[in-house]
């Protein structure tokens, strides 16, 4: 089974070159944003002479409207962005196949309660929770991951639920109940490992989704405390000087789509390694 | 007589159906299974044949214990399994195997065959992990297929070699029963063949009791010792598989028997053909063949017949023959 894995992702990526170069991506920016502190400029060092500096020689990517330098912005926002992006997503991802394996497999009642309270929370305005709960939390990091993970595991539950139920009526499940295995061990035997491909998929689209609802959050204050930076923040405060300084929202807008794209190409490798034939 | 493993007295199985009607809370009751009363011999193959729909799959897998009994019970070994909690079914669960008719979705798509065959006695946590290794090769040299086989993938195999895959797994922990839902109805007739054989050898072998449910009445013929013939979730006719063939006295099994073809120009078959009577249509009162049946009377449609011993070992539900 492992050593199976491993040649499979071999191959999937040697299929898939652009699987790579978003590898490649995702692989530079994580290690660019742990090892920020190499960049030797402090992110937060305000400088009023130096406001809206273009990119130059000593700005690699420009300065802000407070003299910032852009780069060590980007670096240390990536830290914000890909940890609330990742982390994220996993605790959504974790709550929605909980939530969707359990509703989809014990049926009735369980079902009916877990689905509505889905129904619930996906009818109410995220934004709105999002504005409430400013009142309650304080911001900071581990709050955004919160509020996102708690927020957006609805999607993810009802694919799974809709996978679950399918496969529950599948014969080796059938064979599996009729021979006395738990219904717990079933969930975790044979449907968790066959909707794998799904989840990864929903699981990768979910980390581009959270950063971009962390920039949200970040406008509405409530996300990263306001010196400190992160690519969400960054691109909001572009806004108004999109004509005279394109460049503040340039950087932060691409590196929040080469993320997005590399995990979304990343994610299809996986499904395919994960698909059971 | 010899010993009854299994015993089904006045079983019931209802599914529930949605309303048609819109706003309707009120909701209806499928009667899948209907008053089923039969038993099986230690040792035998007891053959369940009809169309689809007529409920011998939900017979087989109510025996297993998988629906939820509306009423009557159940006796395995003596014993009355259809009120038991899950907890206490585990035991009997262990003398009770399946394989299963679709061989595309009875195994699991991630597991390699190892993992397939080992699950039961994982279940049942029987042996160690060496010795349940040992028994899964033991077993799929048994079914006839290779050791190098175990690290494979079920979509690695064709519809044949699946089988024989379940076929293993269902006897890796030695079970004393085995329902086998419509085994070879997916594959081709010369697979078909050999399935049949194997489980007839293995029966012999190891003693097995066989619930055999299937369409196709010729191989019903071939392997089963005692034939039920179910329509709409009644059993028409119970008989000794020769007795059937030579003298079936439903009308509907008549009709059944006389759709087989035969690969002979000079034999003909037993009344000519049958013709065939309009669809299947579930009835609240009456035989539930009446509307299909050219000898259905009045009280047909009143009165449901009850299975009754009109020759000795041949059952017969039909009002012709009281």
């Amino acid at each position: 089974m492992r050593e199976n894995l491993v040649k499979n992702l071999k191959l999937g990526f040697k299929t898939n070159k652009l699987a790579v170069a978003g590898l490649i991506v995702i692989v530079v920016f994580s290690l660019a944003s742990i090892f920020a502190f190499l960049y030797p400029v402090d992110p937060n060092a305000i400088s009023v002479t130096e406001r809206l500096v273009a990119p130059c020689l000593k700005h690699p990517f420009g300065t802000d409207d407070m003299g910032r330098d852009y780069l060590a912005r980007c670096l240390y926002g990536g830290r914000a962005s890909l940890s609330v992006g990742f982390m994220a997503m996993i605790l959504s991802t974790a709550i929605g196949v909980l939530v969707g394996s359990v509703s989809g497999f014990m049926g009735g009642t369980v079902d009916a309660i877990l689905m509505r309270l889905v129904d619930a929370l996906m009818s109410l305005p995220t934004f709105l929770i999002m504005v409430v709960m400013n009142a309650y939390l304080k911001p900071g990091i581990q709050n955004v991951i919160l509020i996102i993970g708690f927020l957006t595991w609805m999607g993810i539950a009802r694919i799974v639920r809709g996978e679950t139920m399918s496969l529950k009526e599948r014969e080796y499940v059938i064979y599996s109940r009729v021979s006395g295995q738990s219904r717990g061990k079933i969930i975790l035997k044979h449907i968790l490992p066959n909707i794998m491909p799904t989840v990864i998929v929903s699981a990768t689209m979910n980390i581009a989704s959270a950063i971009l609802m962390e920039s949200a959050l970040s406008f509405f204050g409530l996300g990263i405390r306001p010196p400190q930076a992160s690519w969400g923040s960054m691109l909001s405060n572009a806004q108004r000087y999109i004509t005279n300084a394109p460049y503040l929202a340039i950087f932060p807008g691409l590196l929040i789509l080469l993320t997005v794209i590399s995990f979304n190409y990343l994610g299809e490798v996986l499904r395919k390694v994960f698909e059971p034939k | 007589m010899s010993e009854k493993l299994i015993e089904v007295k006045d079983l019931q199985v209802h599914f529930k159906v949605k309303s048609d009607k819109p706003f309707s809370f009120r909701s209806n009751w499928l009667k899948a299974v209907d008053h089923v009363n039969f038993s099986i011999e230690k040792g035998k193959t007891f053959g369940l044949v009809g169309e689809s729909g007529s409920g011998k799959s939900t017979v087989g897998k109510a025996i297993l214990r998988y629906h939820p009994l509306k009423g009557g019970e159940i006796y395995f070994e003596g014993e009355e399994i259809g009120k038991k909690k899950e907890k206490e079914l585990l035991p009997i669960r262990k003398k009770m195997q399946s394989v299963f008719q679709d061989p595309y979705s009875s195994l699991d798509p991630s597991q390699t065959v190892m993992d397939i065959i080992c699950e039961p006695m994982e279940i049942h946590n029987l042996y160690t992990k060496a010795e349940r290794k040992e028994r899964a090769k033991e077993m799929v040299q048994i079914v006839g297929l290779e050791q190098k086989d175990l690290l494979k993938y079920p979509h690695e195999f064709s519809g044949g070699q699946r089988q024989r895959i379940s076929i293993a797994r269902a006897l890796s922990i030695q079970p004393s029963f085995v329902l086998c839902d419509e085994p070879i109805s997916a594959l081709d007739v010369s697979l078909q063949a050999q399935i049949v054989y194997m489980l007839e050898e293995l029966q012999e072998k190891y003693g097995l009791t066989y619930l055999f449910i299937s369409h196709q009445l010729q191989v019903v013929q071939k392997i089963c010792d005692e034939i039920g013939v179910m329509y709409l979730g009644n059993l028409l006719e119970i008989s000794s598989s020769e007795k059937l063939y030579a003298n079936p006295m439903h009308p509907y099994t008549k009709m059944l028997i006389s759709s087989i073809l035969v690969p002979d120009p000079g034999v003909k078959s037993l009344d000519g053909i049958v013709p065939d009577y309009g669809e299947q249509k579930r009835t609240e009162t009456g035989c539930k063949f009446a509307g299909r049946c050219p000898h259905a009377t009045k009280r047909c449609l009143e009165e449901e017949p009850k299975l009754r011993e009109v020759e000795p070992g041949h059952q017969v539900a039909c009002h012709l023959y009281e």
